[in-house]
């Protein structure tokens, strides 16, 4: 009842005044409605450069076999066989952090076209999930292979802009045929520009397969000579694409350990061995776990004891995580200053307007005494009028705020994205900044002695 | 027992190094239904007197009794709250809220009571005042919109909306023209008559303090003469 009838009175003061109150009300509403905008322009920044900076592969993993030591040498990273594609499998089924994988099967050989030649820099067998892991969805042109294409080792090919300049001198690729160690290969799909990663590696220079395809078709074929060319040299003569379906030179498909290596390193002899497996983490915040279920999972998979070392490596990408959270942090630094300066000063703005209507209504307050209010209820009701001009200050703030970043994304094209957490930060600290401003006007009136209050001027 | 009792009040302002006496021991006894004048010329120490028995103000020492409650030393909470209930206070420039409807005016002091009228209990109780005063056609008028009389009498209703023990008027009639003044004076005597209600005028004005029954004149800080029984020759 009372609290009622001190909003009552509260009300009725701020309505007697409608322009005075407009205008102090003004200020709170344009310091939350910059809030709202600022977080929300700003949220958006930070998801899009976030983004952006993920496409360079910021919760990318790599996970790729340890170093085989025989006989005291090290034979460098990847020169062990150690992870399968199921492998790979278990991963993206068991490890809750990691939202994408794709196995990677790697060749260095030359790819033919026409009479031109060329060897690019990647020659990948993968997944179609390669490209969601790798940022790299949107393609220029055509479309990627499925999983269909990749249980069925499918002649399929996407390849990156430097190969359609280098091998199509520009002109579209897609329904043509290249060959890869004599493998022809039907192009399927061409990727978007990416351009150079940061070490300078030209990401263009790509050529895309099923891991089945360039395991079994490529790889196997070419596990005996490195460069087709010198090895092969009658072969590129003899065209006749069918009767490359099966490799020409018997293989053993499935690598068998050398019997020094399998002393050192006793292992199961696998069926097929991928060169390394590529995962993203969910998020840049889950990195860490995902690195911790991934080895866990693998320890286990690949049987190793206690303390015995892994037989696998998981990288991260520490550099661009490091860019990308520092970033992150940085933006939400410099978007609470500006949030917090448009709060004083619209804190201020109310003080300071509260200050002139305790001056200004000095006898009001003065017979709000002598006829019995206790100054309990005079600070009861300026505080009252401050939090009320406040709050509704702040839903106003509130929704302006909302149009205008509704504006901005729909006029200028800036991404935004809607913050909960601005919306209730601008009310809690409205409803806080009209009592931590309204309280000093309100305390100075229910201090006013009622005789000089009356008598004042 | 009488409604008012002041014993030996000192009142002393003290202005840096300078102590400055304004009441030197003023004794005086109201009883309860009585419609007192209080006179003096200005600085003559009536208007502390007044902030003294209005419970506005402390005296420096003596006692204050208040329908036998002695309320010199009260804290300023208990101060409002014994104001809010026991006294109602008329004024020269009747202080109305502006913008305010004169029932809500009237209504103002009730929300400061802690005895839990509800809304229409509160309003109907000021509705009955205003038309007391002869204002229940106007009470949705704000106060720019009433004249200096009825804005009075508004004043007047507002200060008996809390049934008071005692009410003050501070020169009441001050900013009214004769014939008004006339009016209020000639309400003040009505209340006092038929309801009993126990009036101080405070006043310089001889022609308004001749309406009481009795004339307690204040001269340097002291009580000068207290003339028992003053005609009223209001010509009712």
């Amino acid at each position: 009842m009372r609290s009622y009838g001190t909003l009552k009175t509260a009300l009725g003061a701020l309505q007697r005044n409608v322009m005075r109150t407009m205008l102090t009300m003004l200020g709170i509403v344009i310091g939350v409605a910059a809030v709202i905008t600022m977080m929300e322009i700003g949220n958006g920044a930070s998801i899009a450069i976030q983004r952006t900076i993920a496409s360079l592969g910021a919760n990318t993993l790599v996970i790729v076999p340890a170093a085989a030591n025989i006989g005291g040498v090290n034979q460098g990273i990847g020169s062990m066989m150690t992870l399968t594609p199921q492998d790979a499998d278990a991963i993206i089924n068991e490890c809750s952090a990691v939202g994408g994988l794709a196995p990677i099967v790697r060749a260095r050989t030359q790819v033919v076209y026409g009479n031109r030649n060329w060897v690019p820099t990647y020659i990948y067998g993968t997944t179609p999930s390669f490209l969601q892991v790798r940022e790299w969805t949107d393609m220029e042109e055509g479309e990627a292979f499925t999983e269909h294409d990749v249980r069925n080792s499918s002649k399929v090919c996407i390849v990156g802009q430097t190969i359609v300049s280098e091998l199509f001198g520009g002109q579209s690729p897609v329904g043509k045929e290249v060959r890869v160690r004599n493998v022809a290969f039907k192009v399927i799909g061409v990727l978007r520009r990416k351009g150079a990663n940061m070490m300078g590696m030209d990401q263009d220079d790509i050529l895309l397969a099923p891991w089945t395809t360039i395991k079994y078709r490529v790889v196997a074929s070419s596990l005996a000579a490195a460069n087709q060319s010198t090895t092969n040299t009658g072969s590129s003569t003899e065209v006749n694409t069918l009767s490359q379906i099966y490799p020409n030179i018997q293989q053993n498909l499935y690598p068998v350990p050398s019997s020094t290596e399998q002393a050192d390193v006793p292992q199961p002899i696998r069926f097929a061995n991928v060169d390394q497996i590529l995962a993203a983490a969910r998020t840049g915040e889950q990195i860490p776990f995902a690195i911790e279920q991934i080895t866990t999972l693998l320890r286990q998979r690949h049987h190793i004891r206690g303390t015995d070392p892994n037989d696998f490596n998981v990288r991260d990408m520490t550099e661009i995580t490091k860019a990308m959270s520092s970033t992150t942090a940085l933006i939400t630094k410099v978007l609470l200053c500006v949030a917090t300066i448009s709060l004083v000063v619209g804190g201020i703005g109310i003080m300071n307007i509260m200050l002139v209507s305790v001056t200004e209504r000095t006898r009001e307050i003065g017979l709000r005494m002598a006829v019995g209010a206790e100054p309990d209820d005079i600070l009861r009701q300026f505080l009252t009028e401050a939090v009320v001009l406040c709050l509704f200050g702040g839903t106003m703030g509130i929704l302006l705020g909302r149009c205008s970043s509704y504006v901005v994304s729909s006029v200028l094209h800036w991404p935004t994205a809607a913050s909960v957490g601005a919306i209730v930060a601008a009310v809690v600290v409205s409803a806080s900044v009209g009592i931590i401003f309204g309280f000093y006007p309100a305390w100075k009136a229910s201090r006013l002695d009622p005789i000089e209050a009356l008598r004042y001027e | 027992m009488d409604l008012i009792e002041l014993r030996d009040i000192y009142k002393t302002y003290n202005l840096g190094e300078v102590d400055v006496p304004v009441l030197r021991g003023v004794s005086l006894n109201v009883r309860r239904g009585e419609l007192v004048a209080l006179m003096g010329a200005s600085g003559s120490g009536k208007s502390t007197l007044m902030n003294i028995l209005g419970c506005l103000d402390h005296p420096t020492s003596g006692e204050y009794w208040l329908e036998g409650r002695e309320i010199s030393r009260l804290t300023a909470k208990e101060q409002a709250r014994l104001r809010n209930r026991m006294v109602g206070f008329v004024f020269q420039n009747y202080n109305l809220l502006p913008r305010t409807t004169a029932l809500e005016n009237v209504v103002m002091p009730l929300t400061y009571t802690k005895e839990g009228l509800s809304e229409h209990q509160m309003r109907q109780r000021a509705t009955e005042l205003l038309q007391k005063v002869g204002l229940g056609d106007r009470t949705d008028h704000q106060p720019s919109q009433l004249s200096g009389g009825e804005q009075q009498r508004v004043a007047i209703a507002r200060s008996l909306v809390n049934h008071p023990r005692v009410l003050f008027a501070d020169e009441p009639t001050g900013n009214l023209d004769s014939r008004t003044s006339e009016e209020i004076l000639q309400m003040f005597q009505q209340l006092n008559s038929a309801d009993g209600i126990t009036l101080i005028l405070v006043t310089h004005d001889p022609n308004v303090a001749q309406h009481a029954q009795r004339i307690i004149r204040i001269k340097d800080g002291l009580i000068e003469e207290s003339t028992g029984q003053a005609k009223s020759s209001g010509g009712v």
